[in-house]
This record gives C-alpha cells, structure tokens and sequence, in this order.
C-alpha cells in the first residue's frame, strides 16, 4: 500500500526535476550557471495559472490533445516498476498497451498540432508520425527479447531478468537493448541528436514545432508530460541497466531516484557534446535501434 | 431449432427487397420501403445466426436442388455464425445510410436499380458463408461478385467508373477461375462436392491450399492481387464501399477460414505462408495509404492493411494447428476473427464519413478540402473515433484484436516450440510498425479534411453535416466500436466457439480469458477516459483558460497567411513514402530551381500502384500489340469464322487420334 502511494507521488512529482538536471548539466558544460534545478516545476506552475491564446483555426482537437496525451502518458506510468514498488498495475500483455498508450499519446500531440494549419507544425508532427515508424518496432523487438529472457508477458517480471545476475547467454542482448533503449528514449522525448528542445523556429524541429501554438495550461500540460514520458522510459531503461536493489524500501526509492538524476546527467551529457544531426540522418540512427534491439532478439532465440 | 429457416428467410427477405425499390412509388417511398425490408430480413437473419451460436449442434437444412451436380445443402456452425454478424448489420445499416445518401431524387432510376444489386450482394453473402456444397457455394459467390459489380460501377456514365469497374471484373474473374479448379481438385479427391471435413486429402492438401490461398487471395485483395480494390472501392457509392470493404473482402477471408478448418493436415509451411503474405499486405498497404490524394483509396489501402493483419493471425493459427499449440491457434485465430467484425465496423464507420464528406463537398481530393472539422463537428467527431480504432490504439476495439495477436506472437517466443519458429515473434515488430504507419497516415486524413483552413473555400463553406439518415448508422456504429473497446470479453465466447468449430472435431480450445486478461484493458480504458474527462473538467473550471481569446494562428510575424501555406497531405505523406519507397516506387517531378529568379515551375508527386500502372498495364498492353497480329485473320464473315472452327475441330481430332482400332 505505501509503495503504491509512494510509486503514484513520485510519479507525479519527480518528472520535471529531470528536465532540471538535464539543463543544469548543459549549463554546465557551456560554462553557464543556468537555470535553477526547479525551474521546471517554476515553468508549469506558471503556466497554469495564466491564461490562453487560441488560434481561430483550431477545433476541440487542439484543445484535446495535450490533455488526452498527459492522460495516456500517466496511465503508461502506472505499467512500469519503480524503485521498491513493483508497477501498480501488472498483467498478462499490459507491455503492449504500454507502447500503444504512448501511440495514443502521439496521435492526439500529431492531430492537434495539424489543427493549427501551420507548416511548422505540420512538418513537426509528420517528422513525429515518421520517426515512430522505426522507433516502435525497435521496442517491440527489444520487448521480445525480455520477454524470451523472462517467459513473461508483463513489464513487471521482464524488468526483473536484468536484476537476476548476468548469466552467460544473457549479457550481450542486455547491453544491445540497453543502448537500442537508449536511442528509443533520446527519440521519444525528442532530445539531440534527433530534435533539439531549444529552438523553436528552426525549420528542422520536431517535438517544439508541433505544439508552437499551445499557451497557458496546454502548454503547461504539454511540459509536464514530456518530463513525466523521459521518467517512464527512463526507468524502463533504468531497470535494465542499473538494476540494484536491496530490498529495503527506504533504499531502493533513494537509489533508483539517484539513478534517474545519472540519466538525465547523461543525457545533458550526450546533448552537450553531440550535434544534432541532419533530418535525413535521423531514420538512420532509428534504424540502427531496429538493428541493435532485434540482433539481441536474434541472439536470444539462435 | 428454428434457427437456419430464420437465417434462410432472412436472406430471401433481404434479396428480394431491392425489388421494392422498383415500384412505381412516387417520391422516396419505394427506397424507403425496400430500406425497411432490407433492415427486417437483417433482424430475421441475425436473430438466426446468434440462435445458431446457441445450438448445441450446428443445425443444417438440404433443399431441393435444380441442377444435376452438388446439392442445396446450408449449415449454421459457430464459423458460419460469426461471419453472419457483419453479412447482416453492415448492409442494413448502410441501407439507411442510403436512403440520405443515395436518393431517387439525387440520383433518379439509379437509385432503384442500385436496391436491387444492394440486395442481392447482401443476400449472396449471406448465402456464401452457409454453404455447404461446392457447388451451391460457387452459385452464390458468383451471384456476390456480379452483384457488386453492378452495384460499384453504378455510376457507369463516368468512363473511371467503367474502368475500374472492367479491373474488378477480370479480376474477380481470375480468382473465381482458382476456385473452380480448387472444388473440381476437391471433388476428385473427396468423390463429392460437399464441403465436410477431409480425413485426409493426401498429396493434394498442397495445391488445395495454394489454390484456395490465390483464388480467395483476389477476393480478400492480399498483395499483390489486390489490384482491382483501390479502384473499385474509390468509385463505388460510400455505402457500396463499406459492404465491399467491410463484408465482401471478408468473404474471401472467410473462404480460407472454411477451407483450411476442412483440410485434414495442416503443415507449418502454410502457416508462415500466409503470415509472411499477411506481413508483407499490412506494411505494403497501409504504406500506400500514406501517399494516396483520394479519400476513399486511402481508406481502401488501409483495408488491404487490415486484411493483412487478419492475414498474419490466420497464418499463427495455422502454425498452432501444425505444431499442436492451441493457445497461438486460439490467440492467433480469435484476434483474426475478431478484427473482422472490429474491421467491418470502423471501416463501414470511415468509408461512411468520406461519404457525408463528398456529399457535402462534392469532392474526394483531399488536397481541395481542409478546415471542415468547424462545419462538419459531427462528422469529424466520428472520424476521430474511426481513426483512433482503425489505428488500433487504445481505449477503442481496434487494440483490443491486436492485442490478442500480439499475445500469440509473444507466446511463441515459449521455450519448448519447434526449431525457428520464434522467427513468427518477430511478426510482433511488424504488426508495430504496421501500427505505427497506421497512426501517420490517418492523422496525415484527419488533418487534411479537417483541420486547418479551407484550401478551397467555395466548397467548404457550403459544407454541413449530414441529416439523421446518414447519421444515424454512423452513431451505431461507432457506438459498437466503443462497446468492443471498453468491453472486449463480451466477444470472447463468440471467438472461443468460432475456434472450436475450425479445428478437428473434439479438439480442446482455451478459454481467451485465461490467456488475455481481457478485462484489464476494459478497465484500463474506462479510466484513461475518465481522467480525461477529469482534466476536460478542470479546463472548463480555469478561471482564464475559457476566456481564451481567438487570434490567427502563429506564423513568426507575416501578416498575411492563406491557406496555400499549410502542409499538404502529400507533403506530411512524403516523408513516410520517403522511407517506404523501396516498394512504393513514388513518381516526382521536380523542377530544377536556377538562378537568382527561377521561372515559374510544377511539383507534383504521386504513389501509383506498382502491380496495376506499372506491371499489368504495360503486360496488357504489349500483348494486346502481338495478339493484333492475328487480326490478318479477320474478315468480317461469319461463314469464315465458322470455317476456322471446323478447320480447327478436324485438326483437334487428327492430333487426338491414336491409330488404334477401336
């Protein structure tokens, strides 16, 4: 029961501080002091309390989208296991409702964005709708390996296997779904290489073109909900490669909170010293998490 | 057991009730009248089909029977059952479409000859799926097949029409041909036409299969003999559309189904067969989908994608029957059917839409419209939920079928299977990318029908929703989308029957409950709308966020914006076409921009159909050119030609002759 509290606050809580982190380590490296680690929840709270610009084109889409996506999103957060809780809801396939809940997610973000009838935002959500196409098989086919690892069908106990010891045959599928992961994740929550969250304009964007038009509380809604995705799908990567646990809960919440903050250091880290590649580029980059995620598939049932 | 006389009468009560509309009513009370009857005989033959699920034994009827071969022969088992459901709530609902959509007054003397054809495909549908002889099967097929030819090219005064109309017919036609060789292979290996179960077919079982596979292949449009479908189901009437595409092409699914419940050995090989044609229709399909410009071809293309989907569970099933694994025949057979009747609904629900939508606009380019999201909201609302379903996301019906393939291609990733055949997991990543694509091309539909500004303003303005008629059956419809979503055990029993009479008799299947938590999803989904109802509330409770103020959308400061600057469907498309060109082949013509002032110049880019506009028409076209060579022969003579004839039928006998005494 506590855990279950626990797993639901720090769900709803810890989120933004990452976008925190991740900032922080960009300020950084940059030799800025940057914006404080609280700014995140600073931002939101702000924009939940003002008011809204909408544009006259739109229909109730664009006003739906960004709550249907927060919605979606939460609910994925419910499937997955954090520190000392196991997911608070577990069953037989949920780690395909886990993927097509972030589907959802994505169709409503999309369609809204097209509702403005910009270009901007139309190119953000077809580079979006586009770049999904390699990204979900590639987290099929690491899914299909854990669950060959696991013999089961729920993120609860495939997210175990890791935490079990390495034994021989299972090191190398680990590390490639670890690194095909961690491509997914950077691509998900639209991070360098694939789309910079800095910049707005440039005709290159993806994630921050599609929602230009959104004010107030969408916007903050809009914000929330990118943290809370690079918290799910950074403790499904978390799980796998950092598995520690002691079994004590007032450890375990500690250490996998410490772990989440690491993540979010890398991939300040990552964004600091990588480019962004050109969009032309980026299929390539998913097609090598198809690559990564389905040779460790291939390993597993050789 | 009154159960298969109801379903019998209901099928004369729905072929004859075209008739109806022939009578000399004034107005639109012969559509009405024959439109009521056509809904009657419906009810009667539901009402019979879910008795048949009931009996305890599937009941059968023989009739007296003109011809000298085969007999009149019907039989209601829960398979038969189970196609029953969408031969008769599909065409009744879109007969009452019909009546907003296709009037006598719109349409004068084609309104009643369409009644008639509209229900005699109902009515021959009906009667494939309870066939039980050969023959009588073949009668009723064909009478399917003409009848939606007569009812898709009805519009037969414009000449794309009749061409579409012929491409059908050949291939149609071509199809039928497999299937008179598959039932002439059957009756010689069984010594009779009736379609009961093969103890063992031996060295024939092989091309039973191919032949069914290719001959039910046309009809169901897997890839690559989907040919004919894009163009019929684009040029048909909406509610034609939706029977062809959410009933007619499962006829041809449902003819696998029997066939391969009637073979007595099944072996691994037909199953990857038909999972790797299903693979190879569900990417390929909804991959053209993306780069089409017409409404009603993108929502064809996507049915080839559905039809592959159902294809890939068929071929688990297979391969569960051939290796003794019932959980993936049970998983992969159940998600197959039940994506049958979820397909028959949001397709029926789409293709119904893009009616409303020509209806008002008198246009099916999607590049004219935009912007009628704001003069269509009912119309748009139930292309939403059309689009979520048919993208298979949840809380909507389409996830719940995928989900239980999904389950049965994870499942053979058990240790303990036969050797490689983890290789039909990787069928999941597949199905996810088929999804995927699936999510792109339809918000690629929604955004460009309805959202954003008009492209072309003098058509939509004028645009308004349809009037009850029309949009009564889309409210039903989405309405059972929405049950199937929120509640998919309730069709567990129905899938779980269905199984049961496909396998060999005293075969053991599993309950779906025990292998999919079906309830979970329920559940799951009536939350994720509940929260967002919740978030919805607290929008509508913000202080400021109503009062929102409406401005024009942002566009870094230029002051004048139109709509030619919005993102194109085919521009959102190419980069989906971009990455699938390898089998798309996509056609451009780009200008070459020189110079500090280029002249004006075109861009235009299309995604033609590889097997149609750059296989078989040329193929056709060369062989036109040599068979032209025999025309020396013509003479214009009717004594000539019979001359030919007899000239020929001397020569057969000679080459027929043996030399010996008789």
């Amino acid at each position: 029961m506590t855990d279950i509290a626990v797993h639901l606050l720090v769900l709803i809580l810890l989120p933004p501080f990452l976008l925190g982190v991740i900032n922080k380590t960009k300020a950084f490296f940059a030799g800025r002091k940057g914006p404080p680690l609280l700014q995140t929840y600073r931002d939101i709270a702000k924009l939940l309390r003002k008011g809204m610009v909408i544009s006259g084109t739109t229909t109730w889409i664009f006003r739906a989208g960004p709550l249907v996506t927060l919605a979606a999103v939460a609910m994925a957060g419910l499937l997955v296991p954090f520190g000392a809780s196991p997911a608070i809801i577990a069953f037989q396939g949920d780690l395909v409702l886990f993927a097509y809940l972030f589907g959802l997610a994505r169709f409503f973000t999309t369609s809204a964005a097209l509702d403005t009838g910009s270009s901007f935002e139309g190119m953000g959500s077809a580079r979006e709708a586009t770049f999904a196409v390699l990204t979900e098989p590639a987290l099929f086919f690491a899914f299909l390996a854990l669950a060959r690892m696991s013999g089961s069908l729920s993120l609860v106990n495939m997210l175990r296997v890791p935490a079990m010891g390495l034994a021989a045959g299972t090191t190398a599928p680990l590390v490639l779904i670890a690194i095909g992961l961690f491509i997914i994740l950077l691509a998900e929550t639209c991070r360098i290489p694939v789309d910079d969250p800095n910049t707005h304009l440039e005709l290159t964007m993806i994630h921050e073109a599609m929602v230009l038009d959104h004010s107030g509380p969408l916007l903050g809604a809009i914000t929330y909900s990118a943290s809370l995705k690079l918290f799910i799908i950074g403790s499904v990567l978390v799980d796998i490669v950092a598995p520690w646990k002691t079994g004590n809960p007032l450890m375990d919440w500690p250490i996998f909170a410490g772990e989440l903050v690491v993540l979010a250091a890398v991939i300040g880290v990552v964004e600091s010293v990588m480019a962004r590649l050109r969009m032309n580029r980026v299929p390539y980059l998913l097609v090598s998490a198809i690559l990564l995620c389905g040779s460790a598939f291939i390993l597993l049932v050789r | 057991m009154l159960s298969i006389e109801l379903t019998m009468a209901g099928i004369v009560v729905v072929a004859a009730s075209g008739f109806l509309a022939l009578l000399p009513i004034r107005g639109e009370g012969g559509q009405r009248l024959a439109a009521a009857v056509l809904v009657a005989g419906s009810g009667l033959g539901l009402a019979g089909a879910i008795g048949a699920f009931a009996a305890p034994m599937p009941p059968a009827l023989d009739y007296y029977w003109l011809l000298p071969w085969g007999s009149f022969s019907v039989s209601i088992d829960p398979l038969s059952a189970f196609f029953l459901c969408p031969v008769f709530v599909v065409p009744a609902l879109g007969s009452i479409y019909g009546l907003g959509y296709f009037t006598r007054k719109e349409e004068g003397r084609k309104a009643g000859k369409l009644a008639v054809f509209y229900g005699l495909l109902a009515a021959s549908m009906g009667l494939v799926v309870i066939a039980r002889d050969a023959v009588l099967f073949l009668v009723a097929w064909e009478v399917m097949a003409l009848a939606a030819w007569f009812a898709a090219a009805i519009d037969d005064d414009r000449p794309e029409v009749r061409k579409s109309g012929w491409i059908y017919l050949i291939a149609t036609h071509v199809g039928t041909l497999c299937l008179f060789a598959m039932f002439a292979l059957w009756r010689a290996t069984t010594g009779s036409f009736a379609l009961s179960p093969l103890a063992s077919a031996g060295g024939a079982a092989t091309a039973l299969f191919v032949l069914a596979l290719v001959g039910f292949g046309f009809k169901a449009g897997f890839m690559p003999l989907h040919v004919w479908l894009p163009g019929a189901h684009a040029n048909a009437p909406s509610h034609v559309s939706a029977v062809m595409s959410g009933v007619m092409l499962k006829m041809g699914i449902y003819g696998i189904v029997r066939m391969t419940g009637l073979l007595a050995a099944i072996e691994p090989w037909m199953g990857s067969t038909l999972l790797v044609v299903g693979l190879v229709s569900g990417i390929a399909g909804i991959a053209f989908a993306t780069g089409q410009k017409d409404l009603k071809r993108v929502l064809a293309y996507s049915s080839i994608e559905n039809i592959g989907i159902i294809g890939m569970g068929l071929g688990l099933a297979l391969l569960g029957r051939a290796t003794g694994r019932p959980v993936w025949t049970v998983l992969g057979l159940g998600g197959a059917l039940l994506h049958v009747w979820n397909h028959s609904l949001f397709k029926s629900l789409l293709f119904f839409d893009a009616g409303s939508i020509m209806h008002a606009t008198g246009t099916r380019d999607i590049e004219a419209l935009g912007g009628l999201g704001k003069k269509m909201p009912f119309t748009a609302a139930a292309f939403v939920l059309g689009a979520v379903a048919i993208s298979g996301l949840p809380p909507l019906n389409g996830f719940a079928g995928e989900w239980l393939l999904y389950l049965g291609f994870f499942d053979t990733l058990v240790p303990g299977g036969p050797r490689g055949i983890e290789a039909a997991a990787a069928a999941a990543g597949g199905l996810a990318m088929i999804g995927a694509i699936a999510v792109a091309c339809f918000v690629r539909l929604l955004g460009a029908v309805f959202q954003g500004e008009p492209r072309d303003p003098g058509r939509v303005a004028k645009a308004h929703d349809p009037g009850l008629a029309m949009k009564l059956p889309m409210v039903m419809l989405a309405a059972a989308c929405l049950v199937i979503g929120f509640f998919p055990g309730l069709a567990a029993p129905a899938l779980e029957a269905a199984t049961t009479a496909w396998l060999p008799v005293g075969s053991m299947v599993p309950h779906i409950a025990e292998l999919a938590p079906q309830a979970w999803i329920g559940w799951l989904g009536l939350a994720l709308a509940a929260v967002v109802a919740l978030l919805a509330l607290g929008m509508r409770l913000h202080p400021r966020a109503e009062k929102a103020p409406r401005r024009g959308t942002w566009d870094c400061g230029y002051a004048a914006p139109t709509s030619r600057m919005e993102y194109t469907a085919t521009s959102f498309g190419q980069s989906v076409v971009r990455l699938f060109s390898f089998v798309l082949w996509p056609s451009r013509r780009e200008p070459r921009i020189e110079g500090p002032f280029p002249p004006e110049s075109r861009f235009s880019a299309r995604v033609p159909d590889p097997v149609l506009d750059r296989a078989l028409r040329p193929l056709f076209k060369s062989s036109r050119r040599w068979s032209s060579m025999v025309r020396v022969m013509q003479q214009g003579q009717t004594q000539l030609y019979i001359l030919y004839i007899l000239i020929i039928a001397i020569v057969l006998l000679a080459a027929g002759g043996t030399g010996v005494p008789r």
